[in-house]
């Protein structure tokens, strides 16, 4: 599988960490934080996952980075920029450097695949329509699927439209991408080849790529570093290696898939006794 | 307790009128966003003319039929009062004035709204269910402007042409009954009518109540499919709001223009 | 759905709904009617004008020739001045009558001008000297039962005419009073 791309458009990113939280309290209901303190460094050009079991508010973390979310307390800095300080502009100016794979893809129903990935290039770029037709279908066969160029995505596996998401989010170069869920309910071919795609993009492009997902045993093969949160803190963290022998009990409990550990098995309730009298 | 009832429910009815006025403000902040960008729908075209297309064009054959239909029956009713007084020649201007004043703008409206209004509800509600919306903010493409407000222009632009069209045929159906059918003169039904029926007075008057309404119907259903909960249940709760809510205000704001525009009629300078 | 079918029917579709906003206007409305051409202005004074409203018409041997445009109160005279616009290209006498009628029983109420046999024509702004005003039904009521009253009171106050003297007299004394009242 080739990967082809254009010389990157838009300038890397320019700071050695591209992504650093510090202190960041949030809850959608001000009384129930979902994440309380989360500190978090991600380096230039690197791929890390946050991982976590479901509704632990790792989706959050991405919105927030994007600015979609503003958070209560702590700072959120990308490529050096406190995302919460900049204005409407900025802000926008920001997310054109940004790409994201939502999670089951987003993408627009009424458009083509094509049209799909030419979208923020017509949006935001002046380039005439032959040029965007080459950068697209450059992007399509990055993620092998030049032949879909006018399928509607209706029309897609789940696996395919996952593909042409990916190639949607780095569409404009973008210096940092962020993948929500990208494996989530995939076959094993499509989730290896989405798997293979996140990491060889990372590298060819000098991205930086920040993954939720919950899935160990892909990540594994392809991160740089993890990240665990449950409780809305950071419980541990460490490259693969670390994470593979780690004792701490609930990367142990994550990793081998326990039913009960840190995060029990039970949602609390009455004692047996009490229910069953 | 009885008083503890009474408490309950009184609590439950302020609960629901705060929660009424906050939606109602939030309804307006969005109002006036939506407007802020109706410059950028006239810039995509494009995309205002394919939502145009979408309310207007696809409402055609429903507002068509039903003109007919109403125009036909408000004939026959009409001639079997008006018979009554010796009064059938009138019956053009019968059929015309409660065309152009009344039932084209309202019944037009309620029309429309249950068919491009839910359309637009449940479109944009599913956009934000599947998080097309959430991907358009992220890819820095402000949904209001590129999805919103151009739905908004649509349902404008395509109202007062609709009732327009359903006036027409109405009548075009009243003359089908009334001459052809019936066989009052031909002369006098047209005769009668464009005498009576004068343009600044009524026409106009039914233009400028289906713009009215044309907007009222845009933008309850351009809000309640932005602010739908992005759930299966959530979109389909938005679309019954926006049929209800647009029914509701076409008449109510039927009766508001009614009374400014036509109250004054015998009266002098 | 390409863009090219997309503009056809979008075209289509704004080009009836103007056709049919412009048939309504003119075939079912009266936009080509005397309201927007040109016209002149003529005054009359009228003691009643009965149901005589705005933008009523102007007939002169039955033709639509203007329409009334301002109706006010002299404060003076107590008379009703009505403003009417008239086609520049109808011209009446100096003399001619203007004439609060209705249009058959129940029918709208006109102003009709007859023009009489005078040399000048009446310009811009002129007022109108002779007026005859609405007949009011309830007057000519009146009048016809206090007339009836007189004629019957002229005869034998009669017990064979009581009855009806008792309902003439009632009926005078109604006519009376609402004359009075005036």
């Amino acid at each position: 599988m080739s990967v082809v791309e254009p010389a990157a458009v838009l300038p890397t990113c320019p700071t050695e960490i591209a992504v650093r939280m510090t202190g960041v309290w949030f809850g959608y209901d001000r009384r129930r934080p979902v994440l309380r303190g989360i500190d978090m460094a991600i380096p230039r050009g690197k791929l890390v996952a946050i991982m976590g079991g479901s509704g632990c508010g790792k989706t959050t973390i991405l919105r927030l980075i994007g600015g979609q979310l503003r958070q209560q307390s702590g700072t959120i800095t990308v490529a050096g920029q406190d995302v919460m300080a900049l204005d409407r502009e900025a802000l926008f100016a920001l997310r054109r450097r940004i790409g994201m794979l939502f999670q089951f893809g987003a993408l627009f129903t009424d458009m083509s695949v094509f049209e799909n990935i030419a979208f923020p290039m017509r949006e935001h770029t002046e380039l005439q329509e032959e040029l965007i037709r080459d950068l697209v279908l450059m992007k399509l066969n990055a993620v092998g699927l030049r032949g879909a160029a006018q399928l509607r995505p209706a029309e897609l596996s789940g696996g395919m439209s996952r593909r042409v998401a990916l190639a949607r989010a780095i569409a404009l170069d973008p210096m940092l991408v962020m993948y929500d869920e990208p494996f989530a309910g995939l076959d094993p071919i499509s989730l290896g080849i989405v798997g293979q795609l996140v990491r060889k993009l990372n590298d060819a492009l000098g991205i930086t790529s920040v993954v939720v997902t919950h899935d160990i045993y892909e990540s594994l093969k392809i991160v740089d570093y993890i990240y665990f949160v449950a409780e809305g803190r950071i419980v541990a963290q460490g490259t693969p290696d670390e994470v593979r022998q780690s004792k701490d009990s609930f990367v142990r409990q994550f990793v081998d898939g326990e039913p009960d550990g840190p995060v029990p098995f039970h949602y609390p309730a009455r004692a047996v006794t009490e229910e069953f009298a | 307790m009885p008083a503890d009832s009474v408490t309950w429910a009184l609590r439950r009815v302020g609960g629901h009128t705060l929660d009424s006025i906050e939606r109602l403000g939030f309804a307006a902040r969005f109002s006036v966003a939506v407007l802020m960008h109706l410059p950028g729908a006239f810039r995509r075209l494009q995309l205002t003319l394919r939502e145009i297309y979408f309310s207007g064009v696809l409402s055609l054959v429903i507002i068509l039929v039903s003109g007919l239909f109403v125009g036909m029956v408000l004939a026959l009713q009409g001639y079997e009062v008006l018979t009554r007084y010796g009064a059938n020649e009138s019956l053009g201007i019968l059929v015309a004035l409660s065309l152009v004043r009344e039932l084209g703008p309202v019944v037009a409206g309620l029309l429309f709204a249950s068919r491009a209004g839910s359309a637009v509800t449940a479109e944009i509600g599913l956009m934000k269910t599947t998080e097309q919306l959430s991907a358009m903010e992220m890819m820095a493409v402000d949904p209001l402007a590129r999805v919103v407000a151009p739905r908004f222009v649509g349902g404008v632009v395509s109202m007062p042409l609709l009732a327009a069209l359903f006036s027409t045929l109405g009548v075009f159906g009243a003359y089908l009954v009334g001459v052809k059918l019936i066989g009052i003169d031909s002369g006098a039904f047209w005769g009668n009518m464009r005498a009576a029926v004068d343009f600044g007075h009524d026409i106009l008057n039914g233009f400028i109540k289906s713009v009215v309404f044309g907007i009222a119907v845009s933008a309850i259903a351009v809000f309640e499919g932005y602010n739908a909960r992005p759930t299966a249940e959530g979109v389909s709760t938005a679309t019954t709001r926006t049929v209800v809510a647009s029914s509701l205000s076409i008449l109510a704001l039927d009766f508001v223009l009614t009374v400014f525009m036509f109250r004054g009629v015998g009266v002098g300078a | 759905m390409n863009r090219s079918t997309l503009d056809l029917w979008v075209g289509i579709f704004v080009t009836i709904g103007v056709a049919a906003i412009l048939f309504l206007a003119l075939k079912v409305g009266n936009l080509t009617s005397v309201s927007s051409a040109p016209g002149y202005h003529l005054d009359a004074a009228f003691d009643n004008i009965g149901g005589l409203k705005l933008r009523a018409p102007v007939k002169a041997a039955g033709v639509v020739v203007g329409r009334v445009e301002r109706i006010k109160l002299d404060p003076q005279t107590y008379q009703a001045i009505v403003s009417m616009k008239i086609d520049r290209g109808y011209q009446f006498t100096k003399d001619t009558i203007a004439s609060i009628l209705t249009s058959g029983l129940l029918g709208e109420v006109y102003i009709g001008l007859d023009s009489g046999g005078d040399t000048q024509m009446l310009a811009d702004g002129a007022r109108i000297a002779k007026t005859q005003s609405a007949i009011v039904l309830e007057k000519l009521i009146g009048q016809f039962m206090f007339d009836k009253a007189a004629a019957g009171n002229g005869a034998a106050p009669g017990a064979s005419n009581g009855p009806a003297a008792a309902s003439a007299g009632s009926g005078t004394g109604t006519a009376v009073t609402a004359g009075g009242g005036k």
